[in-house]
């Protein structure tokens, strides 16, 4: 009975031991692997923070603004945060082709990273359907970042 | 009497007969009592007719374009046409639970009807637990989720479903298919909470509880398959799994669903593992219930999510209730499980390989719950809204995968209780072989990557093992009874069902491992965007653009890209479809499917003005055997689950309870 019990104590503080050291190696790697949700404002507001991280960002195309190269395969274009005029906007530059739903004022969500240029590259570009069928309301904060994201942009 | 009112009847009907069922069932099998299982049966029969009434009063609402109906009124159209009509009873939240609760009644009233012989106060105890679960979901169809509300004034027209759904046949198979293996994580739900209620855990009971843990697993996995299957065939993106919270809501029961197939068998032979098999039953149920509440209650943005809802509040109430009541159960009543347990006798056993098998699947669900969950924790603990990134998953998930590979070619090797040191190093000898054979025909072949290597000689490994397995038992009869093959292969199956069948699901989930890993590191890519008559190249093929054509068909209309292959007399054709009352054409890729590779070619833009289209284009090799795998695992899982016949009547093997204390 002894030894069992011995046994059973090895065998838990074994087990312990396995799960943290599980648990650590799980959330350091989630800490490398954090995608931040910001949307232009935001994004502007973090300052030097926001330069390096994997960032997606979301909100609308502006109005305008989008300039596409097709022998370069170069998309530029501006992420506002919503559709008023005065909106935060950020320069995102794209290298790859636009989905045929990309339009001016369409809610997207731009995968990528930030830099002191402050320019935004993407690395991946998304646009969102919008499962209601509906245009985002003019002057609304755009909410659902990414929903049906997959259905848009090429991985 | 319309829609709306009959469809409430029903309702209330559910709620009454689970509650009904419910309670007098839980009372009596607590007491001890026989007088319970009468009342239980008929509240059985009565939600599960309950049930049927309600949705087929949604299908008829649906069919009938009745828009006075809150449900019709949303995802109804006129123009859809009668297939997608009806499909549309899922493709939206409350036509979904509604959906549920009939697919639950179906199950508890299956398992009825199948254990009606058995022993009576388990018997009962085990569908009250069901009931009440029941019982909840009925309440959520009343109240949270009602879909038979009141629309006025009533509309002419409605928008019709989610375009995405009508886009490719496998909606309609996939939602339903993952309910199956959702709700059907009940039943063993209800087993295990009887057995610790009733404190015992009778022998009779392992066949049953194992047999309803397969069904649902079995659903379970056709509909991540198939989920796969559609993610890759519809959405464009070119690939089938994106560690998105809502697949993952569906891999987490998987994973212990599938470590508590394998622990039953240490607990059914060693008397080993008990607790932790039932917490393995217990924690799929919570599990799939966490991934309904995520699917649902709108805390998730993934291209499943239904829309916001108020059924978020309800299910974690109830998920936390579960959970509170699981955790007493065991720790108040768990003991009364382990009369006489068994013992490890050596490392070098079967059940200590069937242990780490367990350890290792934990050990992923872990992972995989943690990352998804982590945004939640982030965002309400420190206000940031962030996502964990597909490579946490992958490194996580990857070496795991691996592992889980290698124990399927080691267990089977290792003889149960302890064995013969030499013997057992002497029937590693082949499966070696297999190994190193795999491995340098990949190195001979010019491949490289050192997880994919390593998966391949491991599958070598596996793959020797497991048809050794299969064919030994059928090698021995034709030596002893001189039959021919097929009938030795078949004999010794029919005889060993279970382990028949559990070796030829290995073997697809060897087939599977392979297309991944193959798929992953030896895939090609390229994007272009062409003139008429311009050409790209990706992988050996070149693909030359031939302009476009247009096209209409009942329920949409589509613009193709027409693209000549090297090597192909057909033309393929990537399309982007139009729905009515959408802006935005879905995507539908081409996709070549051989057996050695897939070409995929996804059209991503068009320009009328300017004559050009873009492509992105994608060769994966074997990528086609992960959801052809299915045939052979369904075969397994049939051979497996096959009930056996009934050789005593099973009323005399249970042990009497008398004497045995009051509750």
């Amino acid at each position: 009975m002894k030894g069992k019990q011995r046994n059973l104590v090895i065998a838990l503080s074994a087990v312990l031991v396995a799960g943290s050291g599980l648990a650590f190696i799980a959330l350091s790697n989630i800490g490398d692997n954090l995608v931040y949700y910001w949307s232009p404002a935001e994004m502007l507001s973090q300052g030097e923070k926001a330069y390096g991280p994997v960032i997606r960002l979301g909100g609308v195309v502006a109005p305008g603004t989008v300039k596409w190269d097709a022998a370069k395969t170069e998309l530029a274009f501006q992420v506002a945060t919503d559709h008023k005029p005065d909106a935060a906007k950020v320069p995102v530059l794209a290298r790859e082709v636009p989905p045929q739903m990309f339009r001016e004022g369409i809610g997207v969500v731009v995968e990528g990273t930030f830099s002191k240029s402050g320019v935004f590259t993407s690395e991946r570009l998304m646009v969102n359907h919008s499962n209601e069928y509906r245009p985002p309301a003019e002057g609304q904060e755009l909410k659902g970042y990414g929903s049906n994201s997959l259905a848009a942009g090429p991985k | 009497m319309n829609h709306n009112a009959l469809g409430n009847v029903f309702i209330l009907a559910a709620v009454a007969a689970a509650a009904g069922g419910a309670v007098p069932g839980l009372a009596s099998g607590l007491m001890r009592r026989d007088a319970g299982l009468k009342w239980v049966r008929r509240a059985v029969w009565a939600f599960f007719l309950a049930m049927l009434g309600a949705n087929l009063t949604m299908v008829s609402a649906l069919v009938t374009h009745d828009f006075s109906v809150k449900y019709v009124a949303q995802v109804g159209s006129r123009a859809t046409p009668l297939l997608y009509t009806v499909v549309s009873l899922w493709s939206a939240l409350e036509g979904s639970i509604l959906f549920w609760g009939l697919i639950l009644g179906t199950y508890v009233l299956g398992f009825l009807l199948a254990h009606r012989h058995e022993h009576q106060r388990y018997l009962a105890l085990a569908l009250a637990v069901m009931l009440a679960v029941g019982a909840f979901f009925a309440f959520l169809i009343a109240g949270p989720a009602n879909p038979f509300g009141e629309v006025s004034p009533v509309p002419l027209d409605g928008p019709g479903p989610n375009p995405l759904l009508q886009n490719h046949v496998l909606m309609v198979i996939h939602p339903p298919m993952l309910y199956l293996g959702y709700v059907g994580m009940t039943v063993p739900f209800g087993l295990t909470v009887a057995a610790l209620l009733r404190g015992e855990l009778g022998h009779a009971w392992m066949a049953p509880l194992r047999r309803w843990t397969l069904i649902p697993w079995a659903f379970l996995t056709v509909g991540i398959v198939l989920g796969a299957w559609w993610a890759y065939a519809v959405l464009g993106w070119g690939g089938y799994w994106a560690w998105d919270p809502v697949e993952n809501a569906s891999f987490l029961p998987w994973l212990t669903a599938t470590a508590f197939l394998h622990s039953i068998l240490v607990m059914e032979r060693k008397k080993l593992l008990t607790l932790w098999t039932v917490v393995l039953g217990l924690s799929s149920f919570v599990l799939t219930l966490l991934g309904t509440f995520m699917t649902r209650s709108g805390v998730f943005n993934s291209v499943h999510s239904f829309t916001q809802s108020e059924i978020g509040p309800a299910f974690l109430v109830f998920l936390g209730v579960v959970l509170v009541l699981s955790v007493a159960l065991v720790a108040t009543r768990g003991h009364l499980l382990l009369r006489e347990p068994g013992a490890f006798r050596s490392a070098a056993s079967r059940e200590v390989a069937i242990l780490a098998n367990n350890l290792v699947f934990t050990a992923i669900t872990f992972v995989v719950l943690v990352g998804t969950t982590w945004p939640l924790v982030a965002e309400g603990m420190f206000g940031k809204r962030v996502s964990v990134g597909e490579p946490y998953f992958n490194k996580m998930f990857v070496p795991g995968a691996a592992a889980v590979l290698f124990l399927m070619g080691v267990g089977p090797v290792l003889p149960w209780g302890r064995g013969e040191r030499g013997m057992m190093l002497r029937q590693l000898l082949l499966p070696l072989a297999g190994a190193v054979v795999a491995l340098v025909g990949c190195l001979a072949a010019g491949l490289g990557g050192g997880w994919a290597l390593t998966t391949f000689a491991l599958a070598g490994f596996t793959t020797v093992v497991t048809l050794r397995e299969l064919l030994l038992p059928a090698r021995v009869r034709m030596e002893e009874k001189q039959e021919g093959l097929i009938t030795a292969v078949f004999q010794s199956a029919a005889r060993a069902r279970r382990r028949f069948g559990g070796y030829v699901v290995h073997l697809a989930v060897i087939l599977v491992a392979v297309a991944v890993a193959a798929s992953r590191q030896y895939v090609a890519h390229t994007t272009a965007t062409l003139k008429e008559g311009e050409s790209m190249q990706v992988g050996r093929y070149t693909l030359t653009y031939r302009g476009m054509q247009s096209g209409k068909e009942p329920h949409r209309e589509f613009v193709a890209a027409r693209v000549e292959v090297s090597g192909e007399s057909d033309l393929v054709l990537p399309r982007m479809n139009y729905y009515e009352r959408s802006n935005d054409p879905i995507q539908t890729p081409a996709v070549l499917s051989r057996p050695h590779e897939d070409l995929y070619v996804s059209l991503m833009a068009y320009s009328k003005e300017g004559g050009t289209a873009s492509f992105n284009t994608w060769v994966f090799p074997l990528v086609g055997w992960i959801w052809w795998s299915l045939p052979l695992l369904l075969l397994g899982t049939a051979v497996a689950a096959w009930p056996e016949r009934r050789r005593v009547p099973s009323v005399a093997q249970v042990p009497s309870s008398a004497g045995q204390g009051a509750t």
